[in-house]
């Protein structure tokens, strides 16, 4: 049996809470390399050299990527063997991520849905939680912008339609989305489940590194060919037109009732913030 | 494709110059406001009341900053999706807005209204919250102190770089989805 320490936990998340608004990902820099380099049109290009100088502010600076800090999503796997004691592992996480958005200088976006009144402090955290063999504590922090969030989508196929309705659904949806997602995004893709796994899959497919290739040669060749179906959209970064309208596609599957073929496409924008840390 | 240097209050025939595409700095005053200050700003005009600030010849910026940390007049201040603003802008417009700042795509009658009351939407690049930033001098909340990110604030900039996306004359840079 491990023991973690809930203060330990708290300060963990806080410190993580504050390096994902801040410091971007080295996968998405590289990215972004890249896709400057590539880009013809001089729009599509300078937005790449603005995103650059961005991230090297962040940096340098202590201010966040970008002022939507988001709401702070977590996958957190437990191990069987592991106890927090001090407080419950959620409110660990969760004081944490107060603490962190608050000494960060972030901003707090989390709001009643009625009144919309600003509950102050970005809480409630919105933790999802495993329950996994071993002693581990393993907890991945996503700060995840309403932007590219209220871009996203989830439906239920019927089985016909099968992998011609799944690209037709993603690709529109990128089409339809457009500008607003701020593109270059990042496609999480949750096929299979129910209505509510494939949104959870969807979202975790994004705590990918974008250059990891899928275990499934499969799924690794569908992945390839969503992102060249996506690119050849011509959307581009800011949709000013270019080659580079996504970063990425990645998928997760689960199986699913033989009456359905769940479908979810959650967007990240290219302020891909995300962090783990292992206990 | 023209490069402005434009000072607030924007004038008609300021607008009048600007096409889509066109690269456009703004320096003076401008005002913050997205979806509550919005929500609060009409219903003010709905009560019959005055707004906390002058529409004639204004720009809003739709943001949300992040606070601001010691020594920096404000946060992170990259734009929202303007769309969640389309109810409200084309009213907004017809007082003498003359221009809004976001990104994303904006409705018929919004574009409808920048030909008719001669308005402008500017877009400034999403997601580059810390680079933009450094092109506001100085933030005082002016009202609706409550609604936190939400509040309205009077932004002095200087240079705040933009992109004509919809000018009064129909044009739209945004490009259409090549659909195949
Ligand atoms: S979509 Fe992402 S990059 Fe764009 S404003 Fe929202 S959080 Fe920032």
């Amino acid at each position: 049996m491990k023991i973690v320490q809930a203060k330990d936990i708290r300060e963990a998340v806080a410190a993580m809470c504050i390096a994902a608004n801040r410091e971007l990902p080295a996968d998405v820099r590289a990215a972004f390399e890249a896709a400057h380099a590539a880009e013809e049109a001089p729009a599509a290009k300078e937005i790449f050299r603005q995103l650059l100088e961005n991230a090297d502010l962040a940096r340098d600076t202590g201010l966040p990527l970008c002022q939507d800090c988001g709401l702070a999503v977590f996958f957190v796997e437990v191990g069987e063997d592991v106890r927090v004691e001090g407080s419950t592992l959620r409110e660990a996480i969760n004081d944490g991520m107060i603490a962190g958005y608050k000494d960060g200088f972030l901003r707090k976006s989390s709001c009643d849905p009625f009144t919309r009144k600003n509950t102050g402090d970005n809480s409630p955290s919105i933790i999802h939680f495993d329950i996994v063999p071993g002693d581990a504590l393993k907890i991945t922090m996503m700060a995840k912008g309403g932007g590219s969030e209220n871009m996203s989508r989830v439906t239920m196929l019927s089985p016909a339609q099968g992998w011609k309705g799944i690209k037709d659904f993603v690709v529109n949806r990128v089409a339809e989305a457009g500008p607003n997602p701020c593109p270059p995004t990042i496609v999480g893709v949750g096929i299979g489940g129910n209505f509510e796994l494939a949104a959870v899959n969807s979202k975790k497919a994004l705590m990918r590194e974008l250059d990891d290739k899928h275990p499934d040669p499969e799924i690794a060749k569908l992945e390839d060919e969503l992102l060249a179906a996506i690119n050849a959209l011509g959307i581009g970064p800011m949709g000013l037109g270019g080659k580079t309208t996504s970063l990425g596609v990645k998928i997760l599957v689960a199986p699913c009732h033989l009456a359905s073929l769940p479908l979810a496409v959650n967007i990240q924008c290219h302020s891909a913030r995300h962090k783990e840390v292992i206990f | 494709m023209a490069e402005h240097h434009l000072t607030t209050p924007i004038t008609d025939a300021d607008v009048e110059k600007l096409k889509t595409g066109d690269v456009v700095f703004i320096t003076g005053h401008i005002y913050t406001a997205r979806d509550a200050a919005h929500k609060r700003l009409v219903e003010t005009l709905d009560a019959g009341k005055s707004l906390p600030f002058d529409l004639k010849g204004a720009l809003i910026y739709y943001v949300g900053p992040s606070p601001a940390p010691p020594g920096r007049p404000i946060g992170s201040a990259g734009p929202t999706t303007s769309y969640r603003m389309d109810t409200y802008a084309p009213r907004l417009h017809s007082l003498g807005l003359k221009g809004t700042i976001g990104k994303g795509k904006r409705s018929d009658e919004v574009k409808a209204a920048l030909a008719t009351h001669k308005a402008v939407y500017l877009g400034a690049t999403g997601g580059a919250g810390a680079l933009l930033s450094q092109r506001i001098t100085d933030a005082k909340v002016i009202a609706y102190e409550d609604l936190g990110p939400e509040a309205i604030r009077e932004l002095t900039v200087k240079d705040f770089p933009l992109l004509v996306i919809n000018d009064c004359h129909g044009g739209e840079l945004y490009v259409k989805p090549n659909l195949g």
